[in-house]
């Protein structure tokens, strides 16, 4: 404790209240009373309705939803395959390669999402690697702007296992292949879990390579919401905000009740 | 170091086999993510019929739609940047030390905006601060104006505002991590010898803080040198950064050279500050 007295412990919490009020709380509040307001002249909508979700469950609304889904699942899936085969092949390799290595699985994290999108259009336009214009090229922009994360978690995760378990299987005689699978990687699990739900999430926000590559007829939950606030439908598109933020959400914290269990057991 | 461990002392033959391993993983990479970017740079100094050649990317170096998007890149960035660095020092400062019922939950509350798309902020903003949102709204009535008196929010300010809430978890994060290690004990010693809480901060509590500050402040910097929805949902026509041009010119323009060569300069622009943010969290320990 810092400040004793308590006056001035409740001038700092009133600060804390202000700061977290007006550029975290707020926020999030006003996109939840947009969502719902049929029509806002002043300082408070003039009266609540459900009509903008009830437009989510059908129609287009819908689709981006799914598109979302489809995308952030896939593309997560393949960056957890992927950066999991990656982490776990670098600790096999000598110090300095496996350390320049790891930064180069960094990267595609510190560039523009934009040149990402940029890059694809550019090398996958032409046969015989033509990708523009289908679905596949999201799912692509999405693994490769994922794909650091889940390798950042897992290799965080594989940095704090204790290596006494694989060591013990080893000397017992579990050959590589056998402690992979029965050892290392259900140790693992909880990091894995973590990883996916993360790139889930990031992918499921994600807007500026989208928007360079997306072909007509997968249009993203971001994308969607950002074509109906650019006409002016902004309580539409503050709904569909809410489902992102509520999506999101829920696999967050979904996911990490099966970790906490996981690591509690 | 950890591997070594696990290798049995005649793994030394059974090594070179594994080292394979990585090549899967790496080439899909290299297809997906390098070999688009070396098509990016290829394109940025190559003419129509395909010769090498500066003069274009000279010219776009030296307009001023260039020049603008990358003042305006770099105004936002460092603004957005110091205020993440001000907001998350005073919030952490608080949840660390003047701990209050319900602060733990709280940090956790502020680190899901991490996972939370970037725009959304903009458009909470435009009902919050635009010009027929909340504040504007109620100041008018209250002060019976009839133009909107609070417009901030389609200039560069409203672009660090939004940038400042969505990017200060991210320095919130590692001083959380790096004030948990501070000593308690240093702190009520010096407070019971008569330090006022304002020196403990100074002498005690900021030189542990450094690190992560440096740390989540580099990081700050990529981020918002990258950040692209929170410009593009506030849509204001003076506020162009360089994520924004690319996406205009090649997008809206189909200027595609031009948009690689924008391209370069960003992605350099961002390899140069992910070097620092790596050079800083090594420092770290992270």
């Amino acid at each position: 404790m810092l400040v004793w007295s308590r006056p001035g412990r409740i001038v700092i919490w009133a600060v804390f209240a202000l700061l977290f009020g007006v550029l975290f709380l707020a926020p999030l509040a006003v996109i939840l009373l947009s969502s719902l307001a049929n029509q806002w002249n002043g300082v408070l909508p003039s009266g609540l309705t459900t009509e903008h979700y009830s437009d989510v469950v059908q129609g287009a609304a819908w689709q981006a939803v799914r598109a979302s889904l489809v995308t952030g699942f896939l593309a997560s899936a393949l960056a957890l395959i992927s950066g999991t085969w990656a982490a776990l092949a670098l600790r096999i390799q000598d110090a300095t390669l496996a350390r320049v290595l790891g930064v180069l699985f960094f990267i595609p994290s510190a560039v523009p999402s934009v040149s990402v999108g940029l890059g694809l259009l550019v090398a996958f336009s032409h046969p015989p690697l033509l990708l523009n214009g289908t679905v596949a090229i999201v799912m692509v922009a999405h693994f490769v702007l994922i794909s650091a994360f889940t390798f950042g978690n897992v290799s965080a995760g594989l940095a704090r296992l204790s290596p006494d378990f694989e060591q013990v299987a080893s000397s017992l005689g579990a050959r590589p292949a056998y402690r992979l699978w029965h050892v290392t990687l259900p140790l693992l699990t909880p990091y894995l879990v973590a990883a996916f739900g993360l790139s889930f999430a990031l992918s499921m926000g994600e807007l500026g390579a989208t928007v360079m590559v997306y072909p007509p007829g997968w249009v993203t939950l971001p994308v969607s919401i950002f074509s109906l606030t650019d006409r002016g439908d902004v309580f539409a598109g503050a709904a569909l905000t809410m489902v992102l933020v509520a999506v999101t959400l829920i696999l967050l914290l979904g996911l990490e009740r099966v970790t906490g269990r996981q690591t509690r057991s | 170091m950890a591997d070594a461990a696990v290798l049995p002392a005649t793994s030394a033959v059974r090594r070179v086999p594994g080292r394979f391993w990585i090549v899967p993983p790496a080439a899909l990479l290299a297809l997906l993510f390098f070999y688009p970017l070396v098509l990016i740079v290829q394109q940025a100094f190559t003419d129509d019929s395909g010769m090498a050649n500066v003069a274009e990317f000279v010219r776009v170096l030296h307009a001023r739609f260039f020049l603008n998007a990358l003042l305006n890149t770099i105004t936002i960035s460092v603004a957005a940047t110091a205020g993440c660095l001000i907001v998350g020092l005073v919030l952490g400062l608080i949840l660390a030390f003047v701990p209050f019922p319900g602060s733990g939950v709280i940090a956790r509350l502020i680190d899901t905006f991490i996972a939370l798309p970037t725009f959304l902020v903009t458009l909470a903003f435009t009902f919050l601060y635009g010009s027929a949102g909340m504040l504007n709204a109620g100041l008018m009535e209250v002060l019976s104006l009839h133009a909107p008196p609070v417009d901030f929010l389609y200039s560069t300010w409203g672009v660090v505002l939004a940038e400042v809430t969505v990017y200060s978890p991210f320095v919130l994060r590692p001083l959380l991590a790096a004030f948990s290690l501070v000593d308690r004990g240093q702190i009520e010693a010096a407070s019971v010898l008569g330090a006022r809480p304002f020196r403990i901060v100074r002498q005690i509590i900021l030189p542990a803080a450094v690190p992560a500050l440096i740390a989540g402040g580099s990081l700050c910097l990529l981020l918002t040198v990258n950040e692209f929805g929170i410009v593009l949902f506030i849509g204001a026509k003076g506020v162009i950064t360089l994520p924004l041009l690319i996406y205009s010119k090649a997008i809206q323009e189909s200027a595609y050279q031009v948009a690689c060569i924008i391209a370069v300069i960003n992605i350099a622009l961002s390899l140069g500050l992910f070097g620092l943010y790596r050079f800083a969290a090594g420092r770290l320990g992270a």
